[in-house]
């Protein structure tokens, strides 16, 4: 289980799911979720598994979740900012022509 | 320089689509193969192309790579379900039929004229391909901006994944028992008594017969086996959007959605030398044009954009060529190499193991460049 190694910001709160999540300024979404051991964060649009963090940089793509409406965002590359509503994505986007 | 003690019946200079697929070919006629790659550092177009397997609009000057395109599309079911069988990874093929949009009447009057030309000289045999207009377009393919106003279609025309498909073919190699080498730029081919030795970093290496498959490196290579291979690159630029559900039924020459979802934009074509930089402008000018083609496009996130190097003749039509003063060396050039993996495959590889290119491939020899000048 992932742990902060260190505990200083001031905190903020967003939701995941709906649900209150506690964050520290300067976190990023996926750190922030990591640490509240929320690691399940979408299926894959191909398999239908499990994906959450990977990389943790913005090259792998596999931390992909819904933040604002708006799907397919980096967790890892977005910081948390108070009252973001971020939720898991289940399958590929629909595209409306 | 230590001597690489197994010799095979062929070297392949070259471990991108074409020699690999060269390679795959020759194994599954029962020769023993090398494989003899540059490393990360090479230019590789085969790593970054669109991977259309194309046939319409191919050889209008050149019936003979008309008829040869075909024969590859036709080729291709099969070489799918060889490479799925033999290397356990499946290219991803399809062939839903592809569309060429166009974007005024004067493109769509001069493409018929094409397509009618065609017709006659090759008995009708070859694309396929018809004119459609924009209601018959909206049926196949809803959601087309304003400004398509036809397009031609053809039935043979299919996609693969690139990617896949050099994975596939890799491992199908090792599964037929070829040797891939690493790290291993041909530094210098030589005569071996009636074989030839390949030099490189890793040690050299001998065969029977030489395959020269090394993309742009073939046109410093051809000189040592008496062959001349002019060749020019041409920059292509693509992008690729986010996962979506399926949305585009069948390849264009615009976009493809792949088979885990992305959409593929392409491309440029760019006289920029040996780069494969990517550059915003060039981006964004591609964008504009598929949000004109598609406008579903638009509301798209792109995940990552790349430049790549086209490996072109002077006249953009492969060269096959085996050496008049050199038996048993071979250089082998195109410009489509996955459209044409499944004649290099299983049609080229066969007359390469047999030692003779057939006369049907011919008016591929780059003697047809003599008056030309490379540019
Ligand atoms: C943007 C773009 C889009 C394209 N789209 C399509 C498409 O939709 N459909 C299609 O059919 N084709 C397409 N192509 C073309 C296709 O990618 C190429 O025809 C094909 O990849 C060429 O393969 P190759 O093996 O000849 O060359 P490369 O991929 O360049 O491979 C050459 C290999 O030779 C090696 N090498 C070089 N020098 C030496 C040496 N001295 N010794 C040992 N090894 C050496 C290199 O390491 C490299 O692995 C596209 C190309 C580009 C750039
Ligand atoms: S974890 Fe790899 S991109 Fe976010």
């Amino acid at each position: 289980m992932p742990r902060r190694i260190d505990p200083e910001g001031k905190s903020i709160g967003f939701t995941f799911e709906g649900r209150p999540v506690a964050a520290r300024e300067g976190d990023s979404v996926a750190a922030a979720l990591t640490a509240a051991g929320l690691r399940d964060l979408r299926d894959s649009a191909v398999s239908g598994s499990p994906r959450g963090i990977f990389c943790m940089m913005g090259a792998c793509f596999d931390c992909l979740v819904e933040i604002d409406g708006i799907p397919n965002r980096q967790a890892c590359m977005i910081p948390v900012t108070e009252g973001l509503a971020v939720r898991r994505q289940r399958g590929a986007v629909e595209v409306r022509i | 320089m230590s001597m690489n003690e197994r010799a095979a019946d062929t070297l392949v200079i070259g471990g991108g689509l074409v020699g690999a697929a060269v390679a795959y070919g020759l194994l599954r006629a029962g020769e023993s193969v090398t494989v003899l790659d540059e490393g990360d550092v090479a230019l590789r177009a085969s790593r970054g192309n669109f991977g259309l397997v194309w046939v319409q609009s191919k050889g209008d000057k050149m019936h003979e790579y008309a008829r040869w395109t075909r024969g590859s599309a036709d080729l291709w079911p099969e070489f799918a379900g060889l490479l799925a069988q033999d290397g356990g990874i499946d290219p991803d093929y399809s062939k839903p039929g592809g569309i060429h949009f166009m974007l005024s009447e004067e493109d769509l009057e001069k493409k018929r004229a094409q397509l009618h030309r065609l017709h006659n000289s090759l008995e009708g045999q070859e694309y396929g391909a018809e004119i459609i207009d924009r209601e018959q377009l909206d049926a196949m393919l809803p959601g087309l901006g304003p400004d398509v106003v036809g397009a031609s279609w053809s039935p043979h025309d299919g996609h693969a994944s690139p990617l896949r498909l050099m994975r596939g073919l890799h491992s199908a190699i090792a599964a037929k028992g070829g040797r891939y080498v690493a790290d291993a730029k041909a530094e210098k081919v030589e005569r071996d008594g009636s074989g030839y030795v390949v030099r490189t970093a890793k040690g050299a290496f001998r065969g029977d017969k030489v395959v020269l498959a090394a993309g742009h490196g073939n046109k410093w290579l051809a000189p040592s086996v008496g062959l001349d291979v002019p060749l020019r690159p041409e920059k292509g630029q693509i992008i690729v959007t986010e996962r979506v559900r399926p949305l585009i039924p069948m390849p264009t020459h615009v976009m493809r959605q792949t088979a885990e979802g992305t959409i593929m934009v392409g491309d440029s074509h760019e006289d920029t030398g040996y780069s494969d930089a990517s550059t915003s402008s060039v981006v964004s000018d591609i964008a504009k044009h598929a949000v004109r083609c598609f406008p579903a496009l638009g509301q798209l996130r792109v995940v990552r954009t790349w430049g790549a190097v086209r490996v072109l003749s002077l006249d953009g039509f492969p060269i096959y060529q085996e050496s008049a003063t050199h038996p048993g060396a071979f250089s082998i050039n195109c410009h489509s190499g996955v459209t044409l993996a499944g004649a290099h495959a299983l049609a080229l590889a066969p007359m390469i193991a047999r030692g003779r290119l057939d006369a049907s491939l011919d008016a591929f020899h780059s003697r047809r460049f003599e008056h030309a000048t490379a540019h």
